[in-house]
């Protein structure tokens, strides 16, 4: 049985895939390999912001923790990434804390092309997660809004600091020259279908590790913190450790996006994490998508990414004067209306939370039905 | 897992040991007397930025009042409060600049509606005349009718499906976010400016240099915040949105009216927030950028003072000005937000609840 609601959702997302394609199509001149080339990109950054998307609704979707600044998350990953794989700064114009790349490139097993991006991405992981830890201590025994408040904070004071010390890890500048993994493997013109999977492949393992995460009985825990904290401090429970685990997991998940960023993107600057870009696109996505939902998460990152490629597409057609150079707010501000609009008459979003997680009881209730057919009509009383 | 949890079982414990213990050293009285001790050594030591920084804290505690108010009364983190102030700034902006002769006129707004009557006078030392009040008292008036039709159209349908308060925030967060697309589709992202050239500075008492903008600014902001109180403490509706605030269920069962709370909570924050839009941009450019930085310092001051206390949000937002004015003379500039935070930070490690927070 198909319900309405999913063939709506289905439909739009469907809406969103052709355009994205067909778009890019038409404008190159119905130039294949160019289109196939844009949509490598796109994918790559769909699965990024999928990472990010899934990382909210660990913190948000199930745990009730309300984080409204990924971007602190999101950089402290990027830079740590950036800083571990890369070789230490040679000129006096470019400086930066460590880099730490050539030590971690001996000739073992070939590791030049995979120990310094694992190294990388796990480093990106812990400071992370470490960030989210000494937050949470203030805050999350507080109203939701405490914390939403003390991660704008510290995503702003973060990109202050960064801007601010030119020495630690460049100042405006950023960081260029992140290097590739496996990037001597490939050409460099197809890098991009190489970083295409890497992302994907770390997207599915997140999601994995999050799924089997939340279908266990300590996910369950962190959905029922969601509903009522007070049922499950009842439960004898410890609100405060289970919410900071969601939270700090949450983050790791985000260090570990922000890392993957910085390999696919090669140079980051504090201008690439302004709120905006690196915290509201995370939250439309997630609420748009469904939070509570991991499918969801991930449609909503291809959904509201995808709106905001055809309407960079869009800009290349006649608009009048002032539409030419500010289409992009518009497009701001349709994503922030959007997210209103969302909240007001379909708060489930595109794909709806699921009522019950649980491995065991799914596996369950499969033996069951193929033990004994469930009783159809006529059988019932 | 198990050990795991026992060791944030014993870390927890170990926290609020601490928290105890410094909320026992350091009270409500200990942190007046902090406060006290920081500002008499401003005064003394850095008597200009100490002055800057009452200026700059009562053009905050305008926002934070209203920021403080609406927590209170709706129960909701408004983090669209610095995006609507900004609003407020443009429209002032917009009936200085986009409704008089040409030359004056604003390049991205191609049409004019005539002349603003004493948009371009000037007032004694003031960078401004009588226009710049007309300008002030429409952005008003656009501001109240901004978030009164806010509410009705997002904020109420939220509170009739009784949505968790993180829902209204995220809402909010929507239209900030909205609010900021907006500002920015007309007026751009360069820096905007209500006035020309420059104003003498003054020297006063203590080799004080004040441009008379600055007083001015002084005088309207306290002003305010005194017609607020009044309002709060002396009428009947002040009454109930004090009453409302402190137990809505009591509230409801004593006959008032729920929306007429709300919908005058709305009025007075939009109201304060033009005001403070309007100071500001006197003082500084006015970016669109700017409203989205301004929740900081706003919400570390209505956090300082007691979420829900609107006499807290002003005495917080008077502290964070003068130390964020203060650290100008140790720190680069652009540490501004983060004397902000560590305010925010601390004060949720030593005492949540705020200075003038009850102990619930």
């Amino acid at each position: 049985m198909i319900s309405p609601n999913r063939i709506v959702s289905a439909s739009v997302l469907f809406l969103v895939a052709f355009f994205v394609t067909a778009l890019p199509f038409e404008r190159s001149g119905f130039d294949a390999e160019g289109t196939v080339s844009f949509l490598t990109t796109f994918l790559t950054t769909v699965a990024i912001y999928g990472i990010f998307a899934l990382a909210l609704n660990v913190q948000w979707g199930y745990t009730g923790v309300f984080n409204f600044g990924v971007a602190a998350f999101f950089m402290v990953g990027a830079y740590t990434a950036g800083i571990v794989t890369k070789p230490p700064d040679d000129s006096e114009f470019v400086q930066y804390i460590g880099g730490f790349g050539d030590f971690l490139s001996p000739d073992v097993l070939d590791s030049e092309e995979w120990l310094r991006f694992v190294v990388g991405t796990a480093a990106a992981g812990f400071a992370s997660g470490l960030l989210a830890f000494l937050l949470s201590i203030p805050t999350l025994r507080l109203r939701e809004d405490y914390l939403a408040i003390a991660t704008i904070g510290i995503a702003e004071v973060l990109r202050r600091m960064v801007i601010e010390e030119g020495s630690v890890v460049n100042g405006t500048n950023g960081l260029v020259g992140i290097p590739r993994p496996f990037g001597g493997w490939f050409d460099p013109s197809d890098y991009k279908y190489a970083m295409l999977v890497i992302a994907v492949v770390v997207l599915v393992l997140v999601f994995i590790a999050v799924e089997r995460g939340i279908r266990s009985p300590w996910g369950r825990v962190l959905r029922a913190l969601k509903e009522d904290e007070e049922v499950v401090e009842a439960s004898g429970k410890n609100v405060f450790a289970f919410k900071m685990q969601g939270f700090v997991l949450g983050a790791v998940i985000m260090g570990i996006g922000g890392s993957v960023f910085a390999y696919a993107r090669g140079s980051i600057g504090p201008d690439s994490f302004t709120h905006f870009f690196a915290t509201f696109l995370f939250w439309a996505m997630l609420i748009v998508g469904g939070s509570g939902n991991n499918w969801g998460a991930v449609a909503g990152a291809f959904f509201v990414w995808g709106i905001w490629n055809i309407s960079l597409q869009l800009n290349g057609y006649d608009m009048p004067g002032v539409l030419q150079t500010r289409v992009f707010y518009i497009r701001d501000f349709l994503i922030g209306a959007m997210l209103v609009m969302i909240l007001l008459l379909r708060p489930q979003g595109l794909i709806p939370e699921e009522r019950r997680v649980s491995i065991w009881v799914d596996r369950r209730m499969r033996r069951l039905q193929r033990k004994q057919p469930p009783p159809t009509a006529e059988a019932g009383p | 897992m198990a050990t795991l949890g026992a060791t944030y079982d014993r870390i927890r414990g170990q926290l609020q040991d601490y928290q105890r213990v410094a909320a026992g050293v350091i009270g409500a009285w200990g942190l007046w007397a902090l406060i006290g001790a920081l500002f008499i050594w401003a005064a003394v030591d850095e008597r200009q930025l100490f002055v800057i920084g009452l200026i700059v804290g009562s053009v905050l505690a305008l926002g934070a009042i209203g920021l403080t108010l609406i927590y209170g009364i709706l129960r909701f983190g408004n983090f669209a409060h610095g995006d609507t102030m900004m609003l407020g700034a443009y429209v002032a902006f917009f009936f200085l600049t986009g409704l008089v002769k040409e030359e004056r006129r604003d390049t991205s707004i191609g049409f004019g509606l005539g002349d603003l009557p004493g948009a371009t006078d000037r007032l004694g030392d003031l960078s401004f005349g009588y226009g710049f009040l007309l300008a002030a008292a429409g952005a008003a008036i656009v501001l109240i009718a901004f978030s009164v039709g806010l509410d009705r159209l997002v904020y109420r349908k939220l509170r009739q499906r009784k949505s968790s308060i993180v829902v209204f925030s995220t809402a909010a967060i929507g239209v900030a976010f909205a609010l900021r697309a907006v500002l920015l589709i007309i007026w751009g992202p360069e820096p905007r400016t209500y006035f020309a050239g420059i104003t003498p500075k003054n020297e006063y008492p203590f080799d004080i240099l004040l441009k008379t903008n600055e007083i001015f600014t002084f005088l309207v902001a306290v002003g305010s915040a005194a017609v607020v109180y009044v309002i709060l403490f002396r009428t009947k509706l002040g009454k109930s949105m004090r009453a409302y605030s402190d137990n809505p269920e009591l509230a409801l069962v004593s006959g008032i009216n729920t929306d007429r709370v709300i919908t005058w909570t709305w009025v007075i924050g939009g109201v304060l927030l033009a005001v403070a839009g309007v100071l500001l941009a006197l003082q500084a450019n006015l970016k669109p950028e700017l409203g989205f930085e301004l929740l900081l310092p706003l919400f570390a001051a209505a956090i300082l003072g007691g979420l829900g206390k609107p006499q807290g949000a002003f005495v917080g937002a008077l502290v964070v000005g003068v130390c964020q004015e203060v650290s100008v003379a140790y720190f680069s500039a652009g540490y501004k937000p983060a004397v902000a935070f560590v305010i925010l930070i601390l004060i949720l490690l030593i005492r949540p609840r705020g200075l003038f927070g009850s102990s619930t």
